[in-house]
């Protein structure tokens, strides 16, 4: 049979551990993660203060649930510009379901999951069905629900934010599940934290131990070859829309029973947020690589520019420009990495 | 995972298949028997009819008229993916992988082996199993864990087989399987095609390489506008007869 020589082929290169290292997906988010915790915390003494680093995990969390969605769905191929609204929509669906029929809160609460689950059925079905690029179907959608979440609230409340659920029965226990300041070691950290790690954890246990996590990867990659080897595709891509629907749904939750009204024009501009955590986490757009831990270390920088920028002293206003310079700086970088450590692995 | 079939059973038969698309008659009448263990050629000119063949065989076009029998059962597929449960597997021309996972991935994609209790992927034993067929049919590849990314076209291709074969009970199709290699890459391939005779499924293979079907098959079927000219065992063929009869033009 095979003799040793003869099984490598002379054009194929071998792979040491600095080269294995660097194809992780993450690398290069962790790299940035670290130069920006040193230098914000050279500059500012604020910043690594405990209270502060609750902040910033709050922070990070508020878009680190949605990058989990968004990251597993870019793997599998696919955006969600939709992902930003829809929030708002399953926040106002149980604000305004409360509102009109009065009641307890809950009844909106899970009429709101039902509701944020289908809005990402419909977007993987329109997906599948009508083979049209995801970038035009939930751009649709996106303009869509922006539309809804205006006229709906409008047409209920006559204003354009839903009144207060503070007195509707059942807003205690809701505010303590979605909403509550957790002690640990003397330091108050919001629940959202804990579900951002719980999903965390769930996601990367789905893309990396699962049948369906292998799926969401070949979908992603190589569609044409995972649809000739068996694999569901199209439910791929509708369950991985779905699973972007509960993250949005989560994340509204927690909005409405922190801040108790929800403003129908919130939301818009913020799915861009999570596909920078993704991205920058070293998801890649045209999908078959990534990682969930990545897109939380995306959200965590997004978090640290966020606060760090305030702690800091220096103008908000200079956010956006930096949190664009770092997608781009983050992605070349991710994309060097990756060509350098496995030539001919990306393409 | 062949199953095993007494010799007088065929792993493939073909019953006067015919395939109309509107006015059109793409297959006229055509029959074939493959044994296991057996590789037949099926060889044509462009609008032959190959192509039309090859999807009525694996499911992704359903006969005008005719039948189908695997293992000596008669069947009918209702789409591709009916037609792999029943142990049709069918190696693509442009390599149906997945370049960013590994080699054992890919061989299992689709039908990933799990482990108790929670139902988690066994890549220790998808990853061994792997190995254990590459070796068996001596595709020469750096390891089971290896990124497909990381192979030759030739490697690739090997994988493609070594899959196609691992799941095929009845029949492996290959549609133009070195279309896209180099000679030497070719040359390593068509060992694996042969090395498939001792695991006992049939191979129908598609070809236009006229050496390549008298270095790899048994026999050899030919088809000229949709009509079936010959099916003759290879060593009772010349390679100028064989010319003749996908021309039409004798020689």
């Amino acid at each position: 049979m095979s003799t040793g020589d003869l099984i490598r082929d002379e054009r194929v290169r071998g792979r040491g551990l600095f080269e294995r290292v660097f194809v992780r997906p993450e690398i290069g988010a962790l790299a940035a993660a670290l130069v920006l915790f040193v230098v914000f915390a050279a500059v500012s003494p604020v910043f690594t203060q405990p209270a502060s680093l609750a902040t910033i995990l709050y922070g990070a969390s508020t878009v680190g649930i949605m990058a989990v969605g968004v990251s597993l769905l870019m793997i599998g191929g696919e955006v969600d510009l939709s992902a930003g609204v829809a929030v708002t929509t399953s926040a106002l669906t149980a604000a305004l379901i409360a509102y009109w029929f009065g009641g307890n809160i809950w009844w909106g609460v899970l009429f709101s999951l039902i509701a944020a689950l289908a809005v990402g059925a419909l977007n993987g079905w329109l997906l599948t069905r009508t083979r049209l690029s995801s970038f035009i179907v939930t751009l649709a959608s996106f303009f869509m629900l922006t539309g809804l979440n205006l006229g709906v609230t409008r047409m209920l409340t006559g204003g354009v934010a839903t009144p207060s659920i503070e007195a509707a029965p059942g807003y205690e226990l809701g505010r303590e599940i979605f909403a509550a300041d957790v002690p640990v070691f003397g330091i108050t950290i919001k629940i959202t934290v804990f579900y951002w790690i719980a999903l965390v954890i769930i996601a990367t246990w789905i893309l990396r131990r699962t049948r369906v996590g292998n799926w969401i990867f070949a979908s992603g990659g190589a569609p044409a070859a995972a649809r000739a080897s068996g694999v569901p595709v199209r439910a791929t891509k509708i369950g991985l829309y779905i699973g972007v629907g509960f993250c949005a749904w989560l994340l509204a939750m927690h909005q409405l029973f922190a801040f108790k009204t929800v403003q129908s024009g919130e939301g818009i501009g913020n799915e861009f947020l999570y596909i920078i955590a993704a991205v920058v986490g070293g998801c890649l757009m045209t999908g078959g690589y990534g990682s969930a831990i990545g897109a939380a270390i995306g959200a965590l920088i997004y978090g640290m520019a966020l606060k760090g920028v305030v702690y800091a002293e220096w103008s908000p206003d200079w956010l956006k420009f930096f949190l664009g310079a770092m997608l781009l700086a983050a992605t070349v970088f991710n994309v060097y990495l990756q060509r350098r450590a496995a030539r001919g692995r990306i393409r | 995972m062949s199953t095993s079939t007494s010799t007088d059973t065929f792993a493939l038969q073909l019953d006067g298949i015919t395939k109309h698309f509107g006015g059109i008659v793409a297959i006229k009448h055509f029959d074939l028997q493959i044994k296991p263990g057996e590789i037949v050629a099926l060889v044509g000119d462009n609008g032959a009819g190959k192509s039309t063949l090859v999807k009525i065989i694996s499911g992704m076009y359903q006969p005008t008229a005719g039948e189908i029998r695997l293992n000596g059962a008669p069947t009918n597929f209702r789409d591709p993916s009916d037609a792999r449960t029943k142990g049709v597997e069918v190696v693509y021309q442009d390599l149906a992988l997945v370049d960013l996972q590994p080699v054992y991935m890919n061989m299992f994609l689709g039908r990933e082996l799990r482990k108790k209790p929670f139902g988690t992927l066994d890549r220790r034993e998808m990853a061994a199993q792997t190995q254990a067929l590459v070796d068996e049919l001596d595709v020469r590849i750096p390891s089971a864990k290896a990124p497909l990314s990381d192979l030759s076209g030739g490697q690739r291709q090997g994988i493609a087989i070594a899959r196609a074969t691992n799941w095929a009970s009845s029949l492996v199709l290959m549609d133009e399987p070195t279309a896209a290699l180099g000679v030497a890459e070719t040359a390593r391939v068509e060992q694996i095609i042969m090395r498939l005779r001792e695991r006992g499924a049939g191979v129908l293979i598609v070809s236009h390489n006229m050496e390549q079907v008298f270095r790899v098959a048994d026999r050899v079927t030919v088809l000229r506008r949709g009509t079936q000219v010959a099916t003759k065992r290879i060593d009772e063929v010349t390679h100028n007869e064989l010319i003749a009869m996908i021309t039409g033009l004798t020689s």
